[in-house]
């Protein structure tokens, strides 16, 4: 019996190990680009992002003795075993499952804040948080505007990975930024890699609004970096340029960013123009200043993100943009995004808003 | 609820009992060799008949009252020992809760408010429950419990500001009328949609579980209607295998707007959703609020000494319109309606009990009916000469601060008003 179950488990992770492989082919949509320069001076460490966030939240427990973190599967450590260890370093009180229901976990959350604690909520799969939107939209985002700054709720940030992973389909690879973007009094931040998931994920959890972190879920192990090991916060709200150039102004964030400094560099190869890539970092409130600034000087801009086109970010990107710089623009703002489809399986490397696809409309835009 | 021996369900010698826990109504043939089932999801018996559970299969929650129709304690031992100033003030709270609903309802039919919605028939639950609780227990509400509000020392002004979103509101005129909010008095700000409280008391009960030497807890109030919703579902699972102090209090009064019970729900009530969930779980007789007080009572004490999460049904009967924006009798006879408002009214039952202990008589009840009502009234006529808050909170309280594009669209507006200030009312506002 036992030898039978070994040589099962012995097949299994081949088939794993193969399924991997095949995985790993289609999710190389992408080629990452650490970042190079630590926000803070000291030491650092190497870190994939699911271990900056675990650190992030390691610090959290140690400093907020109010702090609880919890969702489904977290006591373990989490699918994503973004808590690993936690629960064993600060308590089943603190770092605990919760029952199988996304509103009850976003309502708990609420709860929690509520009451003046700290509250870090695991939503297991972003494509999973619509249960609980009502809870973010109707509750979260209104409670300081409805109670007179009252009962805030600041005290909650409610974590989920999110956005491609190569083989997640329909319901394992959504980008929900869009939708949470039109609730004011919600935050809702995408890190871009260890680094800025830390300072961001620690900007969250102190800061007095509710927030929505949504973590690229392909970036949790394949995104390596040097991380100062010491606490720091990076500003919500601030959009980093990653690279200058005064041809075009290319926007994303997230994953995308890691495609959109790749379109950079071959257009400097294929083409030999600089373009300035900026990573929003913050959807909402999102850095109108930055940004405008850029396009007034490079004239062009490229917008791109993994959720489909229709009323995606980037319509407000876009909108904004035509508005604040219009008489600096040389041709539209351009957008390349997912397809207005669900998201598909098989499908993945040709619905994805890939280098090339990016690199064909940025030519497109330089011609106008 | 007869599936109340559980514990039995383990002991092998008493297998007949357990299959019996299958149905009260019935005996079905005792299981020779039985064995008991151990599977990750449930522990019990093995049977070889198959069976399945009905409604009928349950005896009905029992109602739990200590008062009669005529206000007369039932049984002597259950009367709560509660002091006659305690009891008078719980009194006081309904008659001034039943005035104020009849004023404001009356000046919303006016058109001097938008909205308002009366709590008549339930009085004797807002003022049963809030005198169990301490007033630093944390109040989740649905809407229909103003006079828990009033018990625990919000004024009628406070009220009446709220509803009339004047400069003292402290929502700044943001929501409807009835949507009151008082940190002061751990009153949590309500909002529209139904039963979100409901996992949000959950949460706050554990947050206040974890504070050392915790003395408070949680109440959660929803109704009938609210309990369909999926967060009902969700904080009853939560509560239970989280162990929050919380009390779930649902005021069954029998119509959800239009919607009867009957339509709303099938199988025993809310209550028969607790004790399976894990929740203790009890049913009173919400016209009753010595009834409602000794559940609540007994249920913070359980909540408090061992994080236990308790549910009460209390049956009620929702006597007046849902809102000013419905008309009842176009879904249920008057006759029903009189019924509830005359010979099970709390109001009344409550006042006979007070007359029966000799701490109150007709005089008294006059003069009080009187203040009541003038109270509300000269509130109505100071809140009516307060103006709106200035427009620009409308901007306000989105964030803690105020992020650069919400300062660009005050700007904006500012701008507007500059050119066109003249097609607002801006003189309803308070100057900046």
């Amino acid at each position: 019996m036992n030898a039978l179950t070994t040589q099962n488990v012995s097949t299994l992770t081949k088939l794993v190990k193969c399924v991997n492989a095949y995985s790993k082919r289609l999710s190389s949509h992408f080629i990452y680009f650490p970042d190079n320069e630590a926000p803070l001076e000291g030491e650092t460490s190497k870190m994939n992002m699911m271990q900056a966030i675990n650190n992030a939240m390691d610090l959290t427990l140690k400093n907020d003795p109010t702090a609880v973190l919890f969702g489904e599967d977290v006591a373990f450590g989490g699918v994503f075993r973004c808590a690993l260890g936690l629960q064993e370093k600060y308590g089943k009180d603190r770092v605990f499952n919760t029952p199988l229901c996304e509103q009850g976990i976003a309502g708990f959350g609420i709860g929690v804040a509520t009451a003046g604690a700290t509250a870090i909520a695991e939503i297991q799969f972003a494509d999973y948080i619509f249960p609980a939107f009502d809870q973010l939209v109707n509750e979260a985002a209104k409670a300081r505007y409805r109670s007179g700054g009252q009962f805030p709720c600041g005290g909650l940030t409610v974590r989920a990975p999110c956005s491609a992973v190569g083989h997640g389909g329909l319901y394992h690879s959504q980008s929900p930024e869009a939708y949470f973007a039109h609730t004011p009094g919600l935050k809702v931040v995408i890190p871009r890699g260890p680094i800025t998931a830390k300072g961001l994920l620690l900007s969250c959890v102190r800061d007095r609004d509710p927030c929505l972190f949504l973590e690229p879920k392909i970036l949790y192990r394949s995104a390596n970096e040097m991380v100062p090991v010491d606490d720091y916060t990076l500003p919500i709200g601030k959009a980093q340029v990653l690279r200058e150039g005064d041809a075009a102004t290319l926007i994303a964030w997230g994953t995308q960013v890691h495609v959109l400094l790749e379109v950079a560099q071959m257009a400097k190869e294929k083409l030999n123009v600089n373009v300035e890539v900026i990573d929003l970092m913050s959807i909402l409130p999102w850095d109108e200043e930055t940004v405008c600034n850029s396009v007034k000087k490079t004239g062009r801009c490229l917008i791109s993100h993994e959720a489909p086109l229709t009323s995606g970010f980037g319509a407000e990107l876009a909108a904004t943009i035509q508005e604040e710089c219009f008489l600096h623009l040389e041709a539209p703002v351009s957008r390349v995004t997912g397809w207005d489809s669900p998201f598909p399986h098989v499908f993945e490397p040709l619905y994805l808003p890939t280098k090339w696809r990016c690199l064909d409309q940025l030519e497109k835009l330089l011609r106008y | 609820m007869a599936l109340k021996c559980g514990v039995r369900v383990f002991k092998l010698n008493t297998i007949r009992q357990a299959v019996r826990l299958l149905s009260t109504h019935s005996s079905p043939e005792a299981v020779q060799n039985a064995k008991v089932g151990d599977f990750p999801g449930a522990r019990a018996p093995y049977v070889t008949e198959l069976k399945f559970l009905s409604e009928a299969s349950y005896d009905p929650i029992p109602i739990y009252r200590v008062l009669d129709h005529n206000g007369q304690v039932i049984d002597g031992r259950e009367e709560p020992n509660i002091d006659k100033e305690t009891l008078l003030n719980m009194y006081k709270t309904m008659v001034q809760l039943s005035q104020m609903d009849k004023i404001m309802y009356e000046s919303q039919r006016q058109g001097r408010i938008s909205f308002y919605m009366t709590n008549y028939g339930e009085e004797g639950i807002h003022v049963g429950s809030a005198a169990a609780l301490s007033p630093s227990d944390l109040v989740f509400a649905q809407y229909r419990e103003v006079g828990v509000l009033l018990y625990r020392g919000m004024t009628v002004t406070e009220i009446v500001n709220q509803c009339y979103g004047n400069c003292e509101d402290p929502g700044r005129g943001r929501q409807m009328p009835v949507h009151y909010g008082s940190k002061q008095h751990n009153i949590v700000t309500l909002s529209s949609p139904l039963a979100t409280q409901m996992p949000q008391a959950v949460g706050a009960a554990y947050a206040l579980k974890r504070v050392p030497n915790n003395d408070r807890c949680v109440i959660c109030y929803f109704g009938d209607g609210a309990a369909s919703e999926g967060d009902a579902h969700a904080a009853f699972n939560f509560a239970a295998t989280l162990d929050c102090p919380v009390i779930m209090l649902c005021r069954n009064n029998g119509y959800a707007i239009s919607t009867p019970t009957r339509e709303q729900y099938r199988g025993d009530g809310v209550g028969a959703r607790g004790a399976p969930l894990g929740l203790r779980t009890a049913r009173v007789d919400g016209t009753d609020p010595l009834a409602v007080y000794r559940a609540v009572a007994a249920a913070r004490g359980r909540a408090l000494a061992h994080n236990q999460p308790v549910l009460i049904e209390a049956m009620a009967y929702r006597v007046g319109h849902h809102s000013t924006s419905d008309d009842s009798t176009a879904y249920r006879p008057a006759e029903e309606i009189h019924k509830w408002n005359s010979e099970e009214s709390p109001i009344r039952k409550f006042r006979q009990y007070l007359e029966q202990k000799g701490y109150w008589d007709v005089e008294s009840d006059e003069a009080l009916f009187k203040e009541a009502r003038n109270r509300v009234v000269k509130t109505m006529q100071e809140a009516e000469k307060k103006k709106l808050p200035p427009w620009k909170e409308m901007l306000e309280d989105v964030y803690y601060e105020m992020p650069p594009r919400i300062q660009k669209q005050v700007k904006q507006m500012e701008d507007h008003l500059k050119n066109y200030g003249e097609h607002y009312p801006l003189d309803k506002y308070q100057p900046e």
